[in-house]
């Protein structure tokens, strides 16, 4: 009995839908449990029903808009409810596709570096370009803060900008870390129930109690990160944005 | 051969060489060669999802809440119109009793004024003319009395001379007997 954490991670190709350059473009497990989340968002928010007194269905949806919709106010004013689709999408397909990753045999979308970077190079160049659109070169005030004194200002600016184009890096790698140690964990200990069961017998059987019940605890867990870590994802994009809408400060 | 790639590739590498045994390939998310096809799996789930999510799935949901929001507000409007229009209702009503009942209380009075004047008036009336009676009849009682003794008078001098007659056999003086009668009235009176 081995237990292999890292299997889980695997691109499988389903099918090959053809060729750009070099690459090879197919239709792999990521791409079915990305089309999964779209399709339960989809169901989701159109499914629902629209009674006054909202169903248990549409609780949800209604929870989620406006959950997302308070978020958007509270950090980016009410100027940042133009990029509410995007935000709301953002939330929802990881917020989605971390929970659905949870369910044992499925894929976890998250726990790719290439998809959370994707989503958050998509965040920063939105945050850039609309900054710049919006603000012209005021934008850039954001690296020099207001009140700082001119001797130390250069080092400032200096650690602003780095740590403004370090953004998409933090941004991407929290979530994508989050994930896959999260599911690594829960690998290695729900394999640990299979291995003292198959190495000690009886024995073995009676001591994997332990490890199971820390599989348990994890999964509590990692449905707590997995909407934690899509909730930090929304906020960090409106926090973002703000900076983008108000560049002052 | 994976455990120089997963190191190359810098993260996680230590998750990636305790167990990778089992197969052959890269750290899978650090495998370069499924890049491509993530990325237009990612382009193409990401944008159909922006375009739901904008065109249809925001403005319904939207829509829902927003009615919803509507008709509380509505509703609530209703109520406070209706709570108004009763709290001005029964401050009406109030007012309406309050002037009733100082119009009941001007006109109680006013008829007790009336009546009691009315009557005070009766009164009076019936007074004097008890008065009056009273005074008559005093008057009358005089005169009977008068005319009573004056008859008294007479019928005692009639006696007296009758008395006088039949015990002495003759008629005595009539002004003697007159004036005897007189003067024991008097000693009478």
């Amino acid at each position: 009995m081995k237990i292999d954490p890292i299997h889980q991670f695997n691109i499988e190709p389903l099918f090959t839908i053809g060729h750009i350059g070099d690459h090879t473009i197919a239709f792999t497990n990521s791409t079915l449990y990305m089309l999964v989340a779209v399709a339960l968002i989809s169901v989701l928010m159109l499914a629902s029903g629209r009674q006054l007194v909202p169903g248990r269905l549409q609780s949800v949806a209604e929870i989620s808009y406006e959950f997302v919709a308070s978020t958007i106010r509270s950090t980016a004013g009410a100027e940042g409810m133009k990029f509410f689709p995007l935000i709301f999408s953002l939330f929802m397909f990881i917020c989605v596709s971390n929970l659905v990753g949870i369910i044992p045999y499925t894929f976890t979308i998250s726990s790719h570096l290439i998809v959370t970077a994707a989503l958050a190079l998509l965040v920063f160049f939105t945050v850039l370009i609309y900054g710049v659109y919006k603000n012209g070169l005021k934008f850039f005030k954001i690296f020099v803060p207001s009140g700082v004194p001119i001797y130390i200002l250069p080092l400032v600016m200096f650690i602003e900008i780095l740590s403004f184009f370090l953004r998409p890096v933090s941004h991407s790698v929290r979530l994508f870390a989050n994930m896959l140690a999260g599911h690594i964990a829960l690998k290695v200990f729900a394999g640990f129930v299979a291995m003292l069961g198959v190495s000690l017998g009886a024995v073995g059987w009676l001591g994997g109690v332990m490890p199971l019940a820390l599989t348990v605890a994890l999964t509590a867990l990692e449905l707590l990160v997995a909407f934690l870590q899509a909730y930090v994802f929304a906020i960090l994009t409106c926090i973002y944005l703000n900076d983008a809408i108000h560049p002052g400060h | 051969m994976a455990e120089s790639h997963g190191e190359a590739s810098g993260q996680k590498a230590g998750a990636h060489t305790e167990a990778d045994g089992g197969h052959g390939g890269a750290f899978p998310p650090f495998d370069s060669s499924t890049y491509a096809s993530q990325l237009v799996s990612l382009a193409v789930a990401f944008v159909a999802l922006y375009i739901i999510v904008s065109r249809f799935a925001l403005p319904r949901v939207g829509g829902v809440i927003e009615a919803r929001q509507n008709m509380i507000e509505g509703d609530l409007a209703d109520a406070q119109k209706l709570k108004d229009e009763s709290a001005a209702a029964l401050k009406a009503y109030e007012n309406d009793l309050a002037a009733a009942r100082s119009r009941a209380q001007a006109i109680s009075n006013e008829t007790r004024e009336k009546l009691s004047a009315a009557s005070e008036a009766e009164r009076k009336v019936l007074e004097d003319k008890l008065t009056a009676k009273l005074h008559d009849a005093e008057k009358t009682i005089a005169a009977t009395r008068s005319a009573a003794m004056s008859n008294v008078r007479g019928i005692a001098a009639d006696a007296a001379t009758a008395i006088v007659q039949r015990l002495t056999g003759v008629a005595p003086d009539g002004a003697a007997v007159t004036s005897a009668v007189d003067a024991s009235l008097k000693g009478q009176a």
